[in-house]
């Protein structure tokens, strides 16, 4: 692997992650991470749109006249959102049934505009598509994260609701971790979002600062950018 | 030796004196509570209290502050007394626990610690239990039936039974049920009071007796009595208004300023000196704000009482409204 491509790598799952770092799309991220399948669901459902529109994006940079970028951009990001949300509609009922108004929300997702104008369209396509795959996976491990952690604490069990993501068959991957009767429900509601997206920003910053502390054991930084956390 | 700029006075109240006489204003309310409410009361005080010097001092330890300071500043223990005392009397173990360690940890020390928290940790910790966890944080004691003994709160309390047998609603509860059935206020007329007379004689006496615990904080000029008083004439005069138009539909004045945690609130919980407002006529805003929207909770939301939430919500408005009344620099402006 190229340097260019193990920092697209690094940037997107972890220095620059969209959610922890440059905190876009919050959104969605605070919406549907009720349970971690749906977080997972819309997190899939953001990554395949990432992938396209950079892809597509960095395709056509060289024909893209900048006055009329962004709309540019906005078009290709609505087809490819639109597409997702009619194959989820025709493969994965339920679960666009549960994620509702938050699919075709991710044309809204300045995520994505923000990488076809920051990188995609400055890039050639193969570098452009690791970066929509990996800011793409940096995301939805962010929101299986913190679906994870609220699915947990709200009712005490992971995996809730898989038979939507994975077929009938996988609804005996549904785990009780704690023993609940009622669960905290602030996790579930909004306000246990924001908490625990706090929570996790927080976690990220110091696992950076512990690392800073220690210089012998630091990645040495591959390109002349300034880091931007 | 640090020399300052004269005049050297003395301050007449420094942190642990200030918490140290609230501690003290508080007893009579809480003892009362304890009379009438049983054991539960005195076992969330003691599980409160025991978390949130834990909690305090594992924060400080984590920040890298020194913890003997602020451990003795009585701060978290007042936190944690003014938390026990909103909880209903028989809950599991871990509720007051968890509610006090989010208080104290996520309410206060995340913010920067004493000094810097936007929002009354204790309240934070109030609405935490209260959305969290709705069933249980609305049981409250039957008054007509002797409280439960000690054996009975500590099953409940280390969680081997639920307590369910002698709940009973709180006077705000039963007012907000009758009003949604459709029946006047008048209809349920049980206790005594020179207004409409449906006051459980319970309540008012808690009431009666954290109303003279403040009034021994304003004696001393312990608290500002702009907060309270405006707390008092913003809950006082809608309900007033509002019982003379239409008296079936509403609660006399009298009612609502005896009723759950009125006083407590106006008196203890308002007046905390870190979130509430700081200028003189910010604070009269600050407790007419307050007043007013525990009147508009208790009379149409969908908590019976509104206390906690009308605290937090002014508490989001303190700086703004310091910044609106700060008092004008003679020569300027």
């Amino acid at each position: 692997m190229t340097p260019m491509m193990h920092e697209r790598v690094r940037d997107g799952l972890w220095r620059d992650n969209p959610a922890l770092v440059q905190l876009l799309g919050l959104c969605p991220l605070l919406a549907v991470t009720g349970t971690l399948v749906n977080g997972l669901a819309l997190g899939i459902a953001t990554l395949l749109v990432l992938l396209g529109s950079s892809t597509v994006v960095s395709l056509i940079r060289h024909q893209l006249r900048p006055e009329i970028r962004i709309a540019v951009f906005v078009m290709i990001i609505a087809s490819l959102v639109t597409a997702v949300e009619l194959l989820m509609s025709a493969w994965f009922h339920e679960l666009h049934q549960v994620l509702g108004i938050f699919v075709p929300l991710i044309v809204t997702n300045c995520a994505i505009l923000g990488r076809a104008e920051a990188f995609a369209s400055r890039h050639p396509p193969t570098v452009a598509a690791m970066d929509g795959l990996m800011m793409g996976l940096g995301f939805c491990a962010v929101l299986v994260l913190l679906g994870g952690m609220r699915e947990l604490l709200g009712h005490g069990t992971l995996f809730r609701g898989a038979e939507f993501l994975f077929g009938p068959s996988a609804s005996a991957l549904q785990i009780r971790v704690l023993p609940l009767d009622d669960g905290l429900l602030l996790a579930l509601l909004p306000p246990g979002a924001f908490i625990g997206l706090g929570l996790l920003l927080a976690a990220k910053n110091w696992l950076d600062q512990r690392s800073a502390r220690q210089p012998a054991r630091a990645v040495p930084v591959a390109s002349p950018t300034t880091q931007s956390n | 030796m640090m020399q300052s700029a004269a005049p050297h006075l003395r301050p007449r109240h420094d942190v642990p004196r200030l918490m140290r006489s609230v501690l003290l204003a508080l007893i009579p309310g809480t003892l009362a509570m304890v009379w009438l409410f049983g054991w539960g009361v005195l076992l969330n005080i003691l599980l409160c209290g025991a978390t949130a010097l834990a909690t305090e001092a594992l924060m400080l330890r984590l920040r890298g502050r020194p913890i003997a300071p602020a451990l003795g500043d009585h701060s978290a223990l007042l936190a944690a007394l003014l938390l026990a005392l909103c909880l209903p009397p028989l809950l599991p173990w871990w509720m007051p626990v968890l509610g006090t360690f989010f208080a104290l940890a996520l309410g206060k020390h995340l913010y920067g610690g004493l000094g810097f928290n936007p929002f009354n940790p204790a309240m934070l910790g109030y609405v935490f239990l209260l959305v969290s966890f709705p069933g249980s944080m609305v049981l409250w004691p039957s008054p007509d039936l002797a409280p439960p003994g000690l054996l009975q709160t500590l099953a409940v309390g280390s969680g081997m039974t639920a307590f369910d047998m002698v709940s009973g609603a709180t006077p705000l509860d039963g007012l907000k049920t009758a009003l949604a059935a459709g029946q006047p206020v008048a209809a349920q007329r049980n206790g005594f009071g020179p207004f409409s007379l449906h006051q459980e004689p319970d309540w008012l006496l808690i009431n009666a007796l954290f109303l003279l615990g403040g009034l021994y904080l304003l004696r001393h000029r312990m608290v500002a009595w702009q907060i309270p008083l405006g707390v008092l004439l913003g809950l006082g005069l809608p309900a007033f208004a509002a019982w003379l138009i239409a008296p079936d539909q509403f609660a006399d004045p009298l009612f609502h300023l005896f009723a759950g945690g009125a006083m407590l609130g106006a008196f203890f919980v308002a007046t905390d000196p870190v979130s509430a407002s700081t200028t003189p006529l910010g604070r009269l805003y600050y407790g007419l704000g307050i007043g007013i929207l525990v009147w508009v909770i208790r009379s149409w939301g969908g908590y019976p009482e509104g206390v906690a939430f009308a605290v937090l919500l002014m508490n989001l408005a303190a700086p703004l409204l310091d910044r609106l009344c700060r008092p004008r620099i003679a020569g300027q402006g």
